[in-house]
């Protein structure tokens, strides 16, 4: 019943994940693997793309949580972008914008990873 | 104007399985458009009985689909009350410290974040055991504020 869509795509060297829908602790397993997916292909420059996501829980934001440390260990990280105004406040809540990088557009965020080398 | 007509009383019992999550999400915004509250606060209230009901799934009943949720929400005198119960194991919420996102992500640990949300989320927020072994939590939002 929950509608939740997880798609990924590359962009030179960098992994865009689009999210889409509903992102709670039923659809969040289907995130867990896509990270793990980059992991085992030691990917671990990411953008995530909110433009279509509608929801999340605390659950959702665990798994960015989760990963964030080993992409950074890696010489990676995670990025977000499009955040609509209801998701990006509960994130703003939890103080994730002193720890991560938020921008307007997927471009503008793949472009920092290229400056970033 | 009969004033029966500001009273609304639901209820929902459900399995404990997150698939159930989307169901009570829909059932909350149901209640509370009807009550009144404007999409923003709408949103909060299903943000806070979804967080509830995780950790019911969760830590109370270890993920198990037997068990039961019943949800019951009134709204009465501008007061949308809505009373969460389970027959799982207790557990004590006030024992959660207040999540401190750095260190999380440092330790790559989790867990926590929901109990801030629901209190950020809601007006009021209490605990409670019920006789029979029952574990209740009820949230408050008040139409006014």
């Amino acid at each position: 019943m929950a509608d939740f869509n997880v798609n990924l795509r590359n962009i030179e060297t960098v992994s865009v994940i689009e999210v889409k829908g509903y992102l709670d602790a039923h659809t969040a397993p289907e995130l867990e693997n896509i990270f793990n997916q980059l992991l085992d292909k030691k990917q671990f420059k990411v953008v995530v793309n909110f433009d279509e996501l509608k929801y999340i829980s605390s659950a959702g934001l665990g798994v960015f949580m989760a990963y964030v440390e080993t992409m950074r260990e890696n010489n990676g990280d995670i990025k977000f972008t499009n955040l609509k105004e209801n998701v990006f406040n509960i994130f703003d809540l939890l103080g994730f914008p002193i720890l991560y990088e938020f921008y307007k557009d997927e471009k503008e965020a793949v472009q920092k990873f290229n400056l970033q080398g | 104007m009969n004033s029966s007509n500001n009273i609304l009383e639901q209820e929902l019992v459900v399995k404990s399985t997150t698939d159930n999550l989307a169901l009570i999400r829909e059932f909350t915004r149901t209640a509370a458009e009807k009550s009144g509250f404007s999409e923003e606060t709408t949103g909060k209230i299903i943000l806070a009985v979804d967080e509830a009901c995780t950790n019911i799934i969760k830590h109370a009943y270890k993920n198990s689909s037997e068990g039961e949720i019943n949800i019951l929400v009134k709204f009465e005198d501008g007061k949308f009350i809505i009373s969460i119960t389970d027959e799982g194991l207790h557990f004590d919420p006030m024992q959660v410290p207040e999540p401190d996102l750095q260190e999380f992500v440092k330790e790559k640990r989790v867990g926590g974040l929901g109990i801030y949300l629901i209190r950020k989320m809601m007006d009021e927020v209490r605990y409670s055991t019920l006789t029979g072994n029952k574990n209740q939590v009820v949230l408050v939002k008040y139409l006014s504020r």
